[in-house]
């Protein structure tokens, strides 16, 4: 008998980057899931019911039977080591690949994301914002890149040979900088870059994630 | 082969790994960096770094930058031996160890790190401190405190009733903060001043400690 209570639940919505983190893995992984909608149009994330499960009042937050997570890094590699052998492996199989995709995925967080984040803030969600700092962080985001230029020289993907939670973890941030930031040309203009982010984004599970956000 | 980390004691990130690796009981080799002398921007270093940052570890073949994958590394693969950092053997625990440890990483740090910037690191270039960018961050800070003040009011530690590397990450940074004029952001909270204390009384934090030298202003 099918048992709503078996699925785990994702709060959040399907178009925020964080929550998409999360999805993507579901995805990878062929793990059955259900969204309950936190509207954060209207803050939601920011009333006293959720804050409960999310103290700082952000999206995604997740339940599994009595398993209740935050922090959508740390959610997605639950279930990328829950699901080892179902779906996509996207931790690497040695204790030393496995430490190779953690390493790229403290890059995302350390690196990527700090100058990401920022940029989409500003150029995507407000309406006057400061042009110094985006050209500042436009300068950083390029060293950035150029580091991820010359890793995929000769790697096919970020952590090795393989498609990882390393790749994913930044597929959310790529897609604004290809979309909505107007940011392309510093993917466009990386050779190596472009045919990571060509190939990543060509995946079947991205696939489905963005025929579930409808942009 | 002893594992080789790249860096000063006197480096937070740095210290973050040598913390780990003395509650695993693990040996290691500290090559020091001459980062005012820009070593770590040389081709041999970025060969090991592309980012120019320590620390480095150095395990046989496996050379690692970025201190929280080391850290995760480093309590994997001695899992069996030392302080279980992980829960490693509970994946519900395991995963709140986790979830921590990015609170420290996404809430924690850049707050605290942004104050540490400015009233060390910037003096010592020569410069003045930017008083907004502290106040903003001090107030950031106090909000993560507060969660934390909660948190610890239910569990020992941050992830639960054992230390791990959720409690861990935190140490480098907030011993520096700890010595700068706002130190009553953690006392003023007796939880979080509970917790603090318990950290700075475990062996390995009384080995790494004394490498944490750098001096910040007080203002």
């Amino acid at each position: 008998m099918y048992n709503q209570n078996m699925v785990v639940k994702l709060f959040g919505q399907i178009r925020a980057g964080n929550p998409q983190r999360v999805l993507l893995c579901f995805l990878e992984k062929g793990i059955e899931f259900e969204v309950i909608h936190v509207d954060l149009n209207t803050f939601e994330q920011k009333k006293p019911e959720y804050l409960l499960r999310q103290p700082f009042g952000q999206v995604p937050a997740i339940e599994d039977g009595d398993l209740k997570l935050f922090e959508s890094r740390a959610i997605s590699r639950y279930y990328a080591t829950k699901y080892a052998d179902q779906g996509t492996d996207l931790l690497g199989k040695t204790l030393e690949q496995r430490a190779i995709v953690e390493q790229w995925m403290e890059v995302e967080a350390n690196y990527f994301n700090v100058v990401v984040l920022p940029l989409v803030i500003n150029i995507v969600f407000t309406p006057k914002f400061d042009i110094a700092l985006v050209e500042e962080l436009k300068v950083k985001l390029d060293k950035v890149l150029d580091v991820y230029e010359n890793q995929l020289a000769t790697n096919r993907y970020l952590a090795g040979a393989e498609f990882s939670l390393a790749d994913l973890t930044h597929m959310p941030g790529m897609r604004y900088i290809m979309n909505e930031a107007g940011l392309g040309s510093m993917v466009t203009s990386r050779e190596n870059v472009n045919r990571w982010w060509n190939e990543i984004s060509a995946r079947p599970a991205w696939k489905q994630l963005m025929e579930m956000a409808a942009y | 082969m002893v594992m080789k980390v790249y860096g000063d004691g006197m480096s937070a990130c740095v210290a973050r790994v040598l913390l780990c690796l003395h509650e695993k009981e693990t040996e290691f080799e500290l090559v020091p960096v001459d980062l005012f002398a820009c070593h770590h921007k040389l081709p041999s270093f970025l060969s090991m770094n592309p980012f120019g940052q320590v620390p480095v570890l150095q395990d046989e073949d496996l050379t690692l930058f970025e201190s929280r994958a080391i850290t995760a590394y480093i309590a994997e693969k001695h899992k069996d031996k030392g302080t279980d950092l992980t829960r490693h053997a509970d994946a519900k625990e395991a995963a709140i160890v986790k979830l921590w440890s990015e609170v420290e990483s996404h809430h924690f740090n850049p707050a605290i790190s942004a104050v540490i910037h400015h009233l060390i690191v910037v003096p010592l270039q020569g410069k003045t401190p930017d008083a907004a960018i502290v106040e903003e961050n001090l107030e950031k800070l106090g909000k993560v405190l507060d969660v934390y003040e909660e948190k610890l009011g239910k569990t020992k530690y941050l992830a639960g009733d054992s230390y791990t590397l959720a409690d861990l990450h935190h140490v480098p940074y907030t011993y520096y903060f700890m010595k700068t004029g706002h130190a009553g952001l953690v006392n003023d909270r007796p939880n979080v001043k509970a917790w603090w204390e318990d950290l700075c009384s475990r062996p390995a934090f009384l080995k790494v400690s004394p490498g944490l030298t750098v001096a910040p202003a007080t203002n």
